[in-house]
């Protein structure tokens, strides 16, 4: 299977992103802003501070020139994980609902982190079991998921809660860490699965959303 | 030419945190508050047939990029300069 990591200037995450799309058995390769197409299995949106954060995160790379097929890519069934950065900006291109907004605290959060395995029926999490407890640092500053409430509605209909946090770092309405959309080839999340990917930094946990893919 | 400026707001519902912490750091400094949000604040200098087109981009601007309608709201002034 064919993964992408896409850069962005501002990008710090795809490399560790990379090593562990590898590590699960991917054949992965990088897509820089400005490349022409995506064309793979699997586009990754990794984390970090694309275009500075500038304005709002995500609001420029929204508009990359290399995510112009997107919507083509995500209509065709294309599998996309955005997580931290990668996550906001599937919000601000709207293939994810809600807003990611400045922590409650005002303060950037760089911890390990304890999340709840809300739906393991997910391209992403099969390999889990539900309410499985596992863990996956944070690091972020504006990780406070917000969504309306008609669009929390239609998100619960579906399942669309994927990830939970046991204790809220940063005030994300109903402790929402990860999302998917209704077709369920659109995952975003704030935790950092790829920094819990190998056994020799710690725990390598986060690789089994990697290899739920690799699964389908 | 034409000189806009235009503030972004987070939306009334939603809870300002940034401006939770200066209202308690005025507080702290000896000045009392109703209430303190914090936006941005935009200044954008176009070129436009008149004040109604310079209006009309500025618009198009502010709902393609400027501001997320999830969670913000926003206004401008125009001015020919």
């Amino acid at each position: 299977m064919k993964a992408q990591v896409v850069i962005f200037p501002g990008s710090n995450c795809d490399w560790d992103v990379y090593y562990a799309l590898k590590e699960a058995g991917f054949n992965t390769s990088f897509l820089w802003h400005d490349d022409k197409k995506i064309n793979c299995d699997l586009l990754v949106l990794p984390g970090g501070f694309s275009y500075g954060d500038y304005l709002r995160c995500g609001a420029v790379a929204r508009f990359a020139h290399v995510l112009e097929n997107i919507y083509e890519f995500s209509e065709k069934g294309g599998l996309i994980l955005g997580i931290c950065n990668g996550f906001q900006i599937l919000t601000e291109l709207k293939l994810l609902p809600g807003a990611l907004m400045l922590n409650k605290s005002c303060k950037f959060i760089c911890s390990d982190c304890e999340l709840i395995i809300e739906n393991n029926d997910t391209y992403f999490t099969k390999l889990f079991k539900k309410n499985e407890i596992v863990n996956f640092p944070i690091a972020h500053g504006e990780g406070n998921y917000y969504i309306n409430e008609d669009d929390l509605k239609i998100l619960k209909s579906y399942d669309g809660i994927v990830l939970k946090y046991k204790e809220n770092p940063n005030g994300s309405k109903e402790d929402i860490a990860g999302i998917i959309n209704k077709k369920g080839n659109v995952f975003g999340l704030m935790p950092h699965p790829e920094r819990v990917s190998f056994n020799y930094l710690g725990s390598n946990i986060g690789l089994k959303v990697f290899q739920s893919i690799l699964n389908r | 030419m034409y000189i806009a400026k235009i503030n972004v707001t987070l939306k009334d519902s939603i809870l300002d945190p940034q401006g939770e912490t200066i209202k308690e750091a005025l507080l702290k400094l000896g000045f009392d508050t109703q209430s303190v949000r914090i936006g941005k604040f935009i200044e954008i200098k176009l070129n436009a047939n008149s004040l109604d087109d310079a209006s009309q981009k500025i618009d198009s601007m502010c709902k393609k990029l400027l501001y997320n309608p999830e969670i913000e709201k926003y206004n401008f002034k125009i001015e020919e300069i």
